[in-house]
């Protein structure tokens, strides 16, 4: 089997190229998806860890992960159309509601 | 450790970590969605060979299916009514970013949390049916297990998800 250092050490690169995602683009879509990739390396290494000890538990967690994302996605991905047929924009930079 | 696997998992690493990079470097957003379904692909695989395969299923089935043609859905509405509203502008954040993610991965490798673990990995005649359809099911719906309660409040989740969808998308909102 590789070891299990592995998979952490390429879920923490995932994560960092979705953490850099997040902060770069200003596409709400865009950074939605690199939300979703944060997501898919904090599952991989609950899928690794319960790998390692044996046990169902990671795998469980991966299973409410999944359902919580999916339910995000969709009212996430509602909020953005909202936001474009209110505004006709959706650059991130330019809905600041709550500045003042 | 054997070789075979070994090789097989750097070149799926490569592959997803290259496609994972191409979602954040890609100007166009539907190529970062595409790059985004090799991604959780690849993710899939290497839930199959860390012995999950329901959930190796279940990723492509949800991720690769139903969130991604959402995904494309929403850049089709938007693009359809303005090409230019997804255009990415250079902005002067890029190199901070850039800059803390590279700090953020140096300190998360050699903080050596990452590298050391507590016991060996359990054997693989142990785990051959770890992610089994049957041995998913029994530890969720066991009553003994803490998982039963959480699986039962998710589908109020996913009913909150479904109405607040729906009023989102509704054309007016009063």
């Amino acid at each position: 089997m590789v070891p299990t250092h592995y998979y952490l050490v390429l879920a923490g690169i995932l994560f960092t190229i979705g953490v850099i995602g997040v902060l770069v683009k200003r596409n709400p879509i865009v950074i939605f998806m690199c939300v979703e990739l944060m997501l898919n390396a904090a599952n991989l290494t609950f899928v690794a860890l319960g790998r390692h000890f044996g046990q169902t538990n990671g795998q469980m967690y991966v299973i409410f992960a999944l359902a919580v994302a999916a339910a995000e996605v969709s009212v996430g991905l509602g909020i953005i159309v909202m936001m474009f047929r209110r505004r006709e924009t959706i650059d991130i930079d330019e809905v600041h509601l709550l500045k003042n | 450790m054997q070789l075979a696997p070994t090789i097989f998992f750097w070149i799926m690493a490569i592959l997803s970590i290259g496609s994972a990079l191409m979602v954040v470097v890609s100007k166009n957003p539907v190529r970062s969605a595409l790059f985004l379904v090799v991604t959780f692909l690849a993710v899939a695989v290497f839930y199959v060979t860390l012995s999950a395969q329901f959930l190796a299923a279940v990723q492509i089935m949800v991720y690769a299916g139903a969130i991604m043609v959402l995904f494309l859905f929403v850049i089709m509405l938007l693009n359809l009514s303005a090409p230019e509203a997804l255009k990415e502008r250079g902005t002067i954040q890029r190199p901070i970013a850039l800059g803390l993610g590279g700090l953020f991965i140096t300190a998360l490798i050699f903080s050596q949390a990452l590298l050391q673990m507590p016991t060996r990995p359990a054997p693989a005649e142990q785990v051959v049916n770890l992610g089994t359809v049957q041995s998913i099911g029994l530890s969720l719906y066991n009553p003994n297990l803490p998982w039963l309660f959480p699986f039962e409040i998710t589908s109020i989740l996913l009913l909150i998800a479904v109405v607040g969808a729906i009023v989102l998308a509704k054309r007016k909102l009063d």
